[in-house]
């Protein structure tokens, strides 16, 4: 708008006048401030000076002790031990190199560590107490604490630290817990208090992590009196803390190290699952690392084998790893084509070793074909035509949705760290992610579990345990918090038709048991436990033509990392399933020779509760189980403490 | 053409502007950052390091900063307002969108080698396109109510968006630095008086409202009010440090007890005593004297900032000074009161004094266009 002379001259006028009101109002509150000042720091500044130099009263936190994890049975995974520490005041040290030098002669001293605590101590202000030493037995820290006077600056106490007493069994599910890092704190807004304690450990990896809220629990309070020179004369008074909540997990120990003992060697992943409740008992990934040097603060000596290792043992194989079904996933190919009504149960196919589509052949493993194939033989000798041939006519939509009911490419929220979710394809998945067009070839490579499809042992496992019931049962591994059980979640029922169902159930059954089961030889012959399964072989590579003529793809003439993969899902007893287990084998070669023989052993474990007897095992592989079972570097299984739960 | 543009020949130009410059706020702003230095090298036990030197290069890159925005002609900065205003409430969506998506909450946006708090930067802008815009509008008009809805809602928007971070304390700091600028470009003192009765009033009626059945807030609300107004039910929080504050406040005395001689600070009773509790050590070492000399510097700063606009007749150049003067007083008047237990604990540091970069480099920059406004205001020939 346009101003004339006489508004500018005016409102500049009004300005001044209210900036000088303004002004006035606030040198006169800056008068306040200084009366309020003078009335504090000249009238009361005796009282305040007597509080200050008489009730030097400080409040300190107390750290709470963390949940312990125990096993389904009660028996500890994770557990809090007394830590012995040395802990050094740089400002009351007269010389440090003197002290140090006077503590060698008491105690070891790791040079790296010390040189690390040192740097730390340098770092922070001179009268913040740094931990020089931990880890100390009673004998030495008893040995300091006794030459307390020549040794002005250093202190002795006693903190908690977290031991994993299952050691590598349990570092892929429970993980491990470290130091609070300024990462950690830069995520949270408003951050616990007690995370800036320098000796507080938070979880880094796994449960550990996820239940981080459950496990920590609470700080507590003391409030101490200290002198001018800031030692502690006494205590006035404490709120205790919280303890964190105590967590019993689904898993069972002793199955837990049978696998993993019955998978070392190998780069591989076995997860088995209780086909009732869902609780996963068993979640092994080969090799495994010790959770306790993570603990301590992994040298980098120690992170370099383990990331070089080319088994991978700090990868998850049980939730991270995804893998191509292969033929475990013709069971779903299998289901889909029988609840769209596109093939009969009964209906046969003709295998000629291919099929041929769009101009190329589509081979069968067996290059001559296996002949005429009802779905119970196709599923039995994992003939890949037939399921060519009913993928194509269920079509890839439909059968991307069976999977889906039955847990595969779905995210299965259990707290670990690092779980996937592996990959279904499907029209609409194609077009987000690779914003094409499906090709109808693809839905042939989809039917038997290659080509895109994705799946990771639990996902496999909770599929079986799906197929064997019929319900959808959903995997937990929280069994109770601070002794109060998780009630379990009734399943409902899954959408199809239990005969549907019977049929594949049926065709597993033979898989195992049957003449020409391609998993006959990994068979259980205990009469009340019979054991249904499928095999599974996943390509990780295209045979080369160079290779073809050369006349080499068979796998164990192929490097380690080109071989196939190796897959068995199983469950068990039959007639009343109980169990479900899905294993994987990196670059294991053919399911049948590589997954299923440990996958049956494991199960059996589970059946047992214990290291199974030799009756269960056909009288021909009896002899080299036993030796098999001798030989296995196994735990013995623990009974559970007398309280589990703190009472 | 305004006012302001009919005398551009008499403003100073080139190398003379350097000479024209506010040179006696320059050298209050540097005194009071200096005693920062000074009680950032105190509560880090004589360490300088650890926060008076960062403290020190933010200070002069701040100054720096304030240089060259004082060297731009004022009327570039009264053309800029709308735009600094717009992204100030883009930048608070931003943060309020990345808050809430995956970043955890969060109040600042990283840019590397500070970390930038859109709300710290709401707090110019507001003043900046309150100022243009009673620039722009007729004196006769100012108080008529539909000219001020308008800035009611300029200040209301970014308030409500602070609000939901929730940062109560600038949130607070942004309706008064709002109305600091309303009140000095004329509004009538009705419209104040209104609002300081209906407030009143509210807060009233609220809590006469508790526990009959017509109770206008939830019972946690009053619980959370409590713990709010009085601080001490709170053991580990803010009514602990209060108490300490105090007593390190007032054991202090006339002289202090000497730098780095500071008993309460130094045993660690003090929380934040590098950033909103600073001066408490400054209190306790160098005691009424020292205090006051703080409290005297802020006051000189704010004299200057209003003689500089009494004697500028360019409306929009003495309604900045005075805003940016006023959110200066806010600033220490309530980190002052609240360290001397006469306010509840929000989050304000002592403007320049308290560690960090991030409210320190606007507040210069905000110093830069009162320098602008200095340097270039109509003068008669």
């Amino acid at each position: 708008m346009k101003r004339t002379e006489k508004d500018t001259v005016e409102s500049q006028g009004v300005v001044s006048r209210r900036g000088l009101v303004l002004a006035g109002l606030q040198l006169g509150f800056m008068g306040v401030l200084g009366l309020r000042m003078r009335q504090m720091q000249i009238e009361e500044a005796e009282d305040y000076r007597l509080l200050a130099e008489e009730n030097r009263i400080n409040v300190r936190l107390i750290p709470p002790s963390r949940g312990i994890i125990y096993d389904r049975n009660g028996v500890p995974i994770a557990v809090n031990t007394p830590n012995y520490r040395v802990t050094i005041v740089r400002e009351d040290v007269p010389d440090v190199d003197e002290t140090i030098a006077k503590l060698r002669r008491l105690i070891p001293l790791d040079p790296d560590a010390l040189e690390k605590s040192l740097r730390e101590m340098y770092r922070r202000s001179p009268f913040v107490p740094v931990t020089l030493v931990d880890r100390l037995t009673w004998e030495e820290v008893a040995e300091v604490a006794v030459n307390a006077p020549a040794l002005p600056g250093l202190t002795t106490d006693v903190g908690l630290s977290r031991e994993y007493p299952l050691g590598e069994d349990f570092a892929h599910i429970v993980g491990y817990v470290g130091p609070v890092s300024d990462y950690d704190l830069s995520k949270l807004e408003n951050p616990d208090p007690l995370l800036q304690i320098p000796e507080f450990q938070i979880g880094k990896f796994g449960v550990e992590t996820r239940l981080e809220g459950d496990l920590r629990g609470r700080a507590g309070t003391k409030r101490i009196e200290v002198n001018a020179a800031g030692r502690v004369m006494r205590e006035l008074g404490r709120d205790e803390y919280t303890p964190g909540s105590d967590m019993q997990l689904t898993v069972d120990h002793g199955l837990q190290n049978y696998a993993q003992a019955r998978l070392a060697g190998e780069s591989a992943g076995a997860v088995v699952i209780d086909i009732e409740t869902g609780d996963l008992l068993a979640l092994a990934s080969a090799p495994s690392f010790d959770p306790d040097l993570f603990v301590r603060g992994i040298s980098s000596k120690d992170y370099a084998s383990l990331t070089e290792n080319q088994y991978r043992p700090l990868f998850n194989k049980t939730v991270q790893g995804q893998y191509p079904p292969g033929s475990t996933f013709k069971m779903m190919t299998g289901l889909a084509a029988l609840r769209a009504g596109v093939i009969g149960p009964s209906e046969r196919v003709w295998c000629p070793g291919y099929m041929p589509f769009g101009g190329r052949r589509f081979h069968c493993w067996k290059r001559g074909g296996h002949g005429w194939m009802d779905l119970d033989d196709a599923i039995t000798q994992s003939c890949d035509v037939y399921f060519y041939e009913a993928a194509q006519r269920t079509g890839i939509d439909r059968l991307a949705a069976l999977c889906n009911e039955f847990g595969l490419g779905m995210r299965h929220d259990i707290p670990m760290t690092a779980i996937r979710e592996g990959i279904v394809p499907s029209t609409k998945w194609k077009a987000q992610v690779r914003g094409e067009q499906w090709f109808p070839g693809e839905t042939l490579n989809t039917s038997i579990g290659q080509g895109d499809v994705l799946s990771t042992p639990l996902q496999l496992a909770v599929m079986t345990a799906r197929i064997a019931s019929g319900k959808a049962v959903k995997p937990r591994l929280v069994k109770s918090i601070n002794g109060v059980e998780v009630p379990v979640e009734p399943a409902a029922p899954m959408e199809v038709s239990t005969s549907h169902l019977r049929f594949i159930q049926q065709a597993m059954y033979n898989v195992s048991n049957g003449r020409r089961g391609t998993a006959r030889r990994s068979r259980i012959v205990a009469e009340d436990m019979l054991m249904a399964g499928k095999t599974g072989t996943s390509q990780v590579r295209n045979i080369t033509a160079a290779e073809r003529a050369r006349g080499v793809f068979r796998n164990d003439q192929l490097p380690w990392e080109r071989r196939d993969h190796g897959l068995f899902v199983a469950y068990a007893p039959y007639d009343k399933p109980k169990y479900a287990i899905a294993l994987v084998v990196e670059h294991g070669g053919g399911g049948s020779s590589a997954a299923a023989p440990p996958a049956r052993d494991i199960l059996l474990y589970a059946l047992y509760g214990d290291v199974p007897p030799l009756e269960a095992y056909p009288s021909d592989q009896r002899e080299r189980i036993r030796t098999q079972h001798e030989e296995m570097d196994l735990r013995p299984r623990q009974q559970a403490p007398k309280s589990p739960s703190r009472a | 053409m305004s006012y302001l543009e009919s005398r551009v020949q008499t403003v100073p130009t080139g190398f003379h502007k350097v000479l024209y410059a506010n040179w006696a706020l320059i050298l209050l702003l540097t005194a009071v950052a200096s005693v920062g230095f000074l009680m950032l090298t105190s509560v880090a036990g004589g360490d300088m390091s650890r926060w008076a030197e960062p403290q020190m290069k933010r200070f002069a890159l701040g100054v720096v900063v304030m240089m060259i925005i004082g060297m731009v002609p004022i009327w570039f900065w009264r053309s800029m307002s709308g735009i600094a205003y717009l992204g100030g409430l883009g930048l608070l969506v931003l943060v309020e969108l990345f808050g809430t998506v995956g970043m955890g909450a969060q109040r600042w946006i990283d840019l590397g080698f500070m970390r930038l708090q859109p709300s710290e930067v709401m707090k110019i802008s507001l003043v900046m396109i309150l100022a243009a815009y009673y620039d722009w509008l007729p004196l006769n008009k100012v108080s008529r109510p539909l000219w001020v809805i308008i800035p009611v809602i300029l200040v209301l928007i970014p308030t409500a968006l602070v609000l939901k971070q929730p940062d109560l304390g600038t949130a607070i700091l942004l309706i008064a630095g709002g109305g600091l600028v309303m009140f000095c470009a004329g509004v009538s003192w009705w419209y104040f008086g209104a609002v300081v009765a209906s407030g009143v009033g509210l807060v009233y009626s609220v809590f006469a409202s508790r526990g009959k059945d017509w109770q206008l807030l939830k019972d946690y609300q009053f619980r959370r009010i409590d713990t709010f107004l009085d601080p001490s039910t709170d053991p580990l929080g803010a009514g602990y440090h209060i108490t300490q504050s105090k007593i390190a406040l007032g054991s202090g005395g006339w002289t202090g007890k000497g730098f780095m001689q500071g008993t309460q600070s130094r045993l660690n009773f003090l929380p934040e005593k590098h950033t909103d509790f600073i001066f408490t050590t400054l209190a306790e070492e160098f005691g009424f004297v020292g205090g006051m000399s703080l409290l005297g510097l802020y006051g000189l700063i704010i004299l200057f900032c209003v003689i500089s606009a009494m004697q500028n007749k360019d409306r929009f150049g003495s309604l900045l000074t005075l805003g940016v003067a006023g959110t200066l007083f806010l600033f220490f008047a309530v980190n002052m009161s609240m360290v001397m237990g006469l306010a509840p604990v929000v989050g304000v540091p002592l403007p320049l004094v308290s560690f960090g970069g991030s409210a320190m480099l606007v507040l210069l920059a905000a110093f830069g266009l009162v320098q602008s406004a200095h340097i270039h205001r109509p003068r008669s020939r």
